[in-house]
């Protein structure tokens, strides 16, 4: 792999930038690798990834039904924080946060990490407890947080209504660390990163049936030929259960849509990462300039990854209602993203009922956060067998022992 | 710059000459008339140069006259009516409207940040992503620089002072798009009677047809297409059945033919007493897409300068408007179309002083009609340069097959009209799924009709007809749309030579002057390195350069790029496909999706029927769910603590009153009831005798602890269950949930009956004196005792009497119709004045029953807490085979003693401990958090007891009497001692008295 930076551009201006390489080949799959990933999204890519940089774990093929990161990874509204109540939680997302702080530079690709602050609004004296709450546990995780009053509120985000007449802003936690990043240069830079180790990515190969000998997992048949594998993991996000029926097992997981919308792109209008959980939505601005705002799942479960229209209604209210301003801005575009939700709407990294099957899904709203930490837990688990700390407590048992991870109880919706 | 008027001297469809309207652009005044577009009257003024690229700053001029428009983005409006990024070509001019170029500094015609132009070879597409990454560079340095000379018009700063309406409506058939096409499957379906709406986007019907004929003097059953549009429109005006409507976008295709539209009803007369836009919401059997073509830019070096535009554009402005954006034009040209406008432009007395046409012998109908005008027709000819930098000065002539280095001739021209084509307008067909079919033929991507996007039924909710289906010939066109179809003469065409690079050997030193997505500045050289760096998806290759992300969503730039990504592929362009048509068509503002609910009125505010007395109290309000509670109700400079406290110590001294109205009222009926209940509440409610009432506990599915309230038994076959303020709507949708998809056969009704009834807490040891002194009804121990009810003429009014209490005193809940309740509440009042009765709010309420150890949902639960974390064991049935959150509670973490429970906390010395606040245990998980072992749930200073109170939840709390541990909270740390949770009266003898 040939380095980027400012002298490789320089280097290629002068030739029409007619030199520059692959960020990742396209490869004829081999007949077996030691682990086949199924799905390069950031989840996928970010396993493959840990997997060679932690355990020397090379021979891996990432395979995808369709282009890589083209699921919810490029979806998503970008948000990143570790702000969440529940230890095991906390953890992960906290592992992932702090991965994020020197991603580029470990992938040598800029995935524009931008940790410019985000604030969860409070505006019932019920989300206050919450928060403070949150605030005091955050601190016991180690995690950077605080609570804000509306006077500071304010002053990070000059444009808020504190005094709505429906729910005045009481105060916020903030998570000064938290911020956005670029969402399809993560899947890119881990996908640059895989291939630089000789990782194969192999795109529109989707997997059509999964094998296995003696209860071991063996091969999965694709569209691209049937491939060997002494060890496979299925991160495939919304289609978690699809796959896991390939395999034989199934999951507590429903799939519904996501939606979220972009502004035309304006001058800087907001720093800071605003989430506003009473009247749910939330919103950030792009480098570009754009808005970027997240409503709520469609209610109903569904694999289509259309914008509907009803969230559309309830989101924007609640940010007219918060940011005055934003009213005589337009939708540029909407879209829906499938999200995989569990009973707890807390993640699963588990070892599964076949041998050396492992799955990563159920991230639900929130997994764009939480890729690198998702990736550095699932190799973990899959090169050992076993999962490490970080995965040990979003095994499949915890629905049978009734052991939840329940993080809707602070946040009121889980993102 | 030079400025030159160019106004036509006759002309202009859509204009009112007779009448001059002014309005005013980067502080200059622009002369106009009514029906101009912001462009055509700019143009109209000369000034072509109305916007800067987003990336490079490049000038630019408009390069369409419509919806597609790229480049001539302004900012309308100040202050508070500010509007950013809005297209100057369907922005309608009107008398003193302000515009206001946007992305340069400090002015339009010199910019200074059009640096980055210069700078272009080292900010190829994707850049960013191979540098700024040395330490905290990014975060710190450049990303900052990015976000200030992103974006496009000024960020707004002020709310919004206009106002926004939605509606619904329902059709039969709703065509989008105004064009004989639309008009003519109007007629169709009109006049068969179907409920039809037609809208059309822009304030004028017509579309292309009216304005090709004063080319090609194409007739429709031998009229004129201007004269049959106005035939069609008056029989169609003159059908009851169909509406009809202009400056309505059709927005986007939803699901079950679910179509949104926004309609334009005051933005040309701002602060009027009038909606701004009107939001439409409509549902249709059918959605007819006439929505026409677009047509596509030539790939050539130079075609984004100021003054090259699509040839049908200038057509449109030299037709429409009167006004063009040259007086010497040079064609550019892979079909016959494009000759249109070299008609339209030599009928004006404008000057084309070459055709370039990049086929090799084209010889139509069309070309020969401008041959045998004298026009200079260069067969295999293109364009190498264009000369001038903020307008168009003249060409550099090459041949087509060629590198473009040899330069035949220079030829003056203050104009470029292109066309490389068209392409459908199939945005909405395929928003809910329609699928495209490659038309190799004709170079475009049409919709399939075997693929439409499906409604409900399973069969197509969408057709397209006329250019939108991909018959670009009106005769086709008008066949596609009606059956019994009206003569149509038209010129015969040749066909189009694709071609998607021209010259067609450029080096890449051309093709990096090659533009095809002009607002965000991604040229073919980018796509061919997106392709050579492995971003070949076509959704990569769009996401790496941000090709067709701007504001016009790739509709002049999406087919280009994909060609030219197919051709770096070496693959056919079916084989790389098109990215995802998103909604909305074009951008939609967020006012008017937000509608009317802002405000006050963003969310209904429920009020109880008590509301204007707590308010002239002089309540403090809380939100509780929608409605709003008094919290409690200070007296004038007294502090909120000196309240609560005061208003506690009533309810324990002598008594108080409570607006408990919005608790809600489920009223559960059937002969399945009981059953049903027994289901729903951990506790038997079958067996509760009539006239009794019993403290219920719900779980979820998960045995969760979700909701909690009193039941009672109403009648044999009738129980009302009281739930929590903000639960009731949940709870109800809960109990629906389970009758409507599990038991379904059961025969059980449910009515939430919550605003039904007014209620009214009295509690305190003199509060049946109180009741006494209404009269009417007996409401002694032994009539009424202890978790029992009553109906009857209490004081007159028509009250069913509860004998509950939340605050451990003596208790009454009296509901009556919510019309009698402020009546009721002043008798109340009345009535209490020699007991010194006061109103009590929600806080002095949560005090009192944090002394008595009752457990409030949402403080004690969180959704992860189970009955037995609450000591509430005592209300699990065992009796009973089965009820939601029983199989759930054997699950082995929830069945193990080894769990967080229920205790009370208080501090040494008597001091309120924080509330949230959490106490670590010894020692780091294997995560290196620090180890828990409780956290506080509810935390109060006690006015009865003169100190403070908590409780919480701790591991093993119950059987850790006595203990002291520490909590965290703020960064302070608090000691606290292990209690019981009650507080107060742990016997109940202020209770059943």
């Amino acid at each position: 792999m040939r380095r980027y930076s400012v002298f490789a551009i320089a280097r290629e201006a002068m030739r029409y930038h007619e030199g520059w390489e692959r960020a990742w080949p396209a490869p004829t799959p081999k007949p077996r690798y030691d682990v086949i990933v199924v799905g390069a999204g950031g989840h996928g890519l970010a396993t493959a990834y840990y997997l060679g940089k932690n355990f020397g774990i090379t021979n891996v093929a990432v395979i995808e039904k369709g282009w890589l990161g083209g699921g919810n990874t490029g979806r998503n509204t970008t948000i990143i924080r570790s702000n969440y109540l529940q230890d095991p939680s906390s953890a992960i997302y906290e592992k992932a946060r702090s991965l994020y702080e020197g991603l580029s530079r470990d992938l040598n690709y800029n995935v524009m990490f931008s940790p410019r602050g985000l604030l969860m609004l409070a505006q019932t004296e019920h989300e206050v407890r919450g928060y403070k709450r949150t605030v005091n546990a955050n601190d016991l995780q180690g995690i950077e947080t605080r609570w804000i009053g509306p006077q500071e509120v304010k002053d990070l985000v000059p444009m808020i209504n504190l005094h709505g007449p429906r729910y005045p802003v009481l105060g916020a936690l903030l998570q000064e660390r938290g911020g956005t990043a670029r969402h399809d240069a993560v899947a890119w830079g881990y996908a640059r990163g895989c291939a630089a180790m000789g990782m194969h990515i192999l795109q529109n190969c989707e997997v059509t049936a999964i094998r296995s000998e003696n209860g071991q997992v063996s091969e999965v048949e694709t569209t691209r030929g049937t491939i060997g594998c002494k060890k496979l993991a299925i991160v495939v996000a919304g289609h978690s259960s699809v796959m896991a029926e390939k395999a034989g097992f199934r999951l507590p997981v429903e799939s519904m849509a996501l939606q979220a919308l972009v502004s035309e792109p304006i001058k800087p209008m907001i720093d800071v990462v605003v989430m506003a959980n009473t009247v749910h939505g939330y919103l950030s601005q792009s480098d570009k300039g754009e808005l970027v705002i997240g409503g709520g799942t469609d209610g109903f479960v569904n694999y289509s990854q259309r914008g509907s229209w009803q969230h559309v209604e309830e989101t924007i209210r609640a940010l007219i209602e918060t940011f005055p301003p934003i009213s005589r801005l337009r939708m540029l575009r909407q879209w829906g993203g499938i999200v995989d939700m569990t009973g707890d709407r807390s993640p699963i990294l588990s070892k599964t009922p076949v041998g050396n099957i492992f799955i990563n899904c159920g991230w639900g709203t929130g997994g764009f956060k939480a890729i690198p930490g998702s990736g550095w837990a699932m190799a973990e688990l899959v090169a050992n067998g076993e999962p490490g700390p970080l995965a040990a407590d979003f095994g499949l048992e915890r629905f049978r022992e009734g052991r939840f991870i329940d993080e809707s109880v602070a946040a009121g919706v889980a993102h | 710059m030079t400025r030159r008027i160019t106004r036509l001297d006759r002309g202009g469809r859509l204009i009112d000459r007779a009448r001059d309207i002014t309005f005013c652009f980067d502080g200059r005044r622009i002369p106009a008339h009514p029906g101009d577009t912001l462009a055509s009257a700019l143009l109209g003024a000369g000034h072509v140069l109305q916007g800067r690229s987003f990336k490079y700053h490049r000038p630019r001029g408009p390069v369409a006259a419509g919806a597609e428009e790229p480049n001539a983005l302004v900012t309308l409006g100040g202050r508070a009516r500010m509007e950013p990024d809005l297209r100057t070509t369907t922005t309608e001019a009107f008398d003193g409207a302000e515009a206001r170029s946007q992305n340069r500094w400090p002015g339009l015609g010199l910019d200074l940040l059009a640096i980055n132009d210069r700078l272009s070879a080292f900010m190829p597409a994707g850049f960013y992503y191979k540098t700024f990454m040395a330490g905290r560079s990014w975060e710190k340095l450049f990303e900052p620089i990015i976000r200030r000379s992103a974006g496009l018009g000024p960020a707004p700063t002020e709310a919004d002072p206009d106002s926004y309406e939605q509606a619904y409506a329902f059709a039969d058939v709703i065509i989008v798009g105004g064009g004989v096409a639309g008009l003519a499957a109007a007629l169709e379906h009109g006049r068969a009677g179907a409920r039809v709406w037609v809208l059309e986007q822009t304030p004028h019907w017509g579309g292309r047809a009216v304005v090709d004929a004063e080319a090609d003097g194409a007739t429709i059953d031998g009229l004129a297409p201007e004269a049959w549009v106005k035939a069609a429109l008056a029989e169609l005006e003159a059908l009851p059945n169909v509406t009809l409507r202009t400056r309505m976008l059709a927005a986007g295709l939803h699901d079950h033919a679910h179509l949104i539209a926004l309609e334009s009803v005051a933005d040309t007369t701002p602060g009027a007493d009038l909606p701004r836009q009107r939001l439409w919401r409509m549902r249709a059997g059918k959605v007819i897409v006439a929505a026409g073509a677009l047509e596509r830019p030539l790939s050539f070096p130079g075609n984004d300068r100021p003054g090259v535009m699509l040839a049908s554009a200038v057509r449109d402005y030299i037709v429409n408007w009167a006004v063009s954006p040259g007086k010497r034009i040079v064609i550019l040209t892979n079909n016959d179309d494009a000759y249109r406008t070299a008609l339209v432009a030599l009928d004006a007395g404008i000057a084309i002083p070459a055709i370039l046409d990049l086929r090799k012998t084209p010889n139509g109908p069309l070309v020969q009609a401008v041959r045998d005008r004298g026009v200079r027709i260069l067969p295999g000819h293109s364009i190498a340069k264009v000369l001038g930098s903020k307008q168009v000065k003249g060409i550099a002539l090459c041949r087509h097959e060629s590198r473009g280095e040899a330069w035949l001739e220079r030829i003056p021209c203050d104009a470029v009209a292109m066309s490389g084509g068209w392409s459908p307008t199939v945005h909405l067909w395929s928003h809910c799924g329609g699928k495209l079919a490659w038309d190799t033929e004709a170079a475009f991507f049409a919709p399939d009709p075997d693929k439409p996007p499906l409604g409900a039924d399973g069969k197509a909710m969408a057709q397209c007809v006329g250019a939108a289906a991909g018959a670009l010939r009106l005769d086709a066109c008008l066949a596609s749309a009606m059956s019994a179809a009206p003569q149509v003469e038209t010129p015969a065409e040749e066909p189009i030579q694709p071609v998607w690079v021209t010259p067609a050997e450029a080096g890449p030193h051309l093709r990096a002057k090659m533009w095809l997505d002009f607002q965000n500045d991604v040229k073919v050289s980018d796509i061919q390195l997106a392709a050579r760096e492995g971003y070949q998806s076509v959704e990569h290759a769009k996401r790496y350069t941000t090709l067709g992300m701007a504001t016009d969503q790739g509709k002049l730039s999406n087919i280009n790029g994909l060609a030219i990504l197919s051709q770096a592929l070496d693959q056919p362009i079916p084989a790389t496909g098109t990215t995802t048509f998103r909604p909305p068509y074009t951008p939609i503002g967020f006012g008017a999706i937000a509608g009317e609910a802002r405000g006050e009125i963003f969310q209904p505010l429920r009020r109880t029927a008590m509301d204007a007395w707590h308010e002239d109290q002089g309540a403090h309000w809380e939100p509780v769910g929608q409605w709003r509670r008094p919290y409690c109700y200070p007296g004038k400079a007294e502090p909120h603590s000196a309240a609560i406290e005061r208003e506690v110590l009533a309810v324990r001294n002598s008594v108080g009153m409570l607006d408990a109205s919005t608790l809600g009222k489920i009223i559960v009926k059937g002969p399945d009831a009981g059953r049903f209940l027994d289901m729903i509440y951990t506790n038997m409610m079958s067996t509760l005798a009539v006239g009794k009432c019993r403290y219920g506990l719900m779980c979820s599915e998960n045995g969760f602890l979700m909701d909690d309230g009193v039941v009672a038994r109403l009648s044999e076959d009738t129980w009302l269950c009281h739930t929590t303020t903000g639960g009731a709507e949940a709870i109800h949708a809960h109990m629906e949930d389970w009758l409507q998809c599990e038991w379904w056969d059961w025969k059980v009704w449910t009515a939430n009956v919550t605003e039904a009834y007014a209620q009214v807490a009295v509690a305190g040891p003199n509060a049946r004196k109180v009741l006494e002194a209404l009269g009417g009804v007996d409401v002694s121990r032994e009539a009424l005792p202890h978790m029992s009810w009553t109906a009857g003429p209490l004081g007159g009014f028509d009250a069913r009497i509860y004998r509950i209490s939340f605050s451990g005193e003596l208790g009454f809940e009296i509901a009556v119709p919510t019309s009698q309740g402020m009546a009721l509440w002043s008798r109340l009042l009345e009535a209490g004045k020699a007991f010194d009765i006061r109103p009590y709010g929600t806080e002095a309420l949560h005090v009192l029953r944090a002394e008595k150890g009752f457990i409030m949902i949402g403080d004690e639960t969180d959704g992860t807490v189970i009955p037995q974390d609450l000591g509430l064991n005592w209300a699990l049935s065992k009796k009973k085979a089965d009820f939601l959150g029983k199989r759930a509670h054997q699950r082995s973490f929830m069945a193990s003693p080894d769990r967080w429970k229920l205790v009370g906390l208080e501090s040494l010395d008597g001091s309120v401990i924080p509330e949230c606040a959490i106490a670590p245990a010894p020692g780091e998980n294997a995560n290196r958090q620090r180890n828990t072992q409780g956290r506080i749930t509810s935390s109060y200073y006690s006015p009865t007891l003169k100190r403070g109170i908590a409780m919480g939840l701790v591991h093993n709390g119950p059987d850790r009497m006595g203990e002291e541990i520490i909590f965290n909270a703020d960064g302070k740390e608090v000691t606290a001692r292990i209690v019981s949770p009650v507080f107060y009266d742990p016997k109940g003898e202020k209770l059943d008295v």
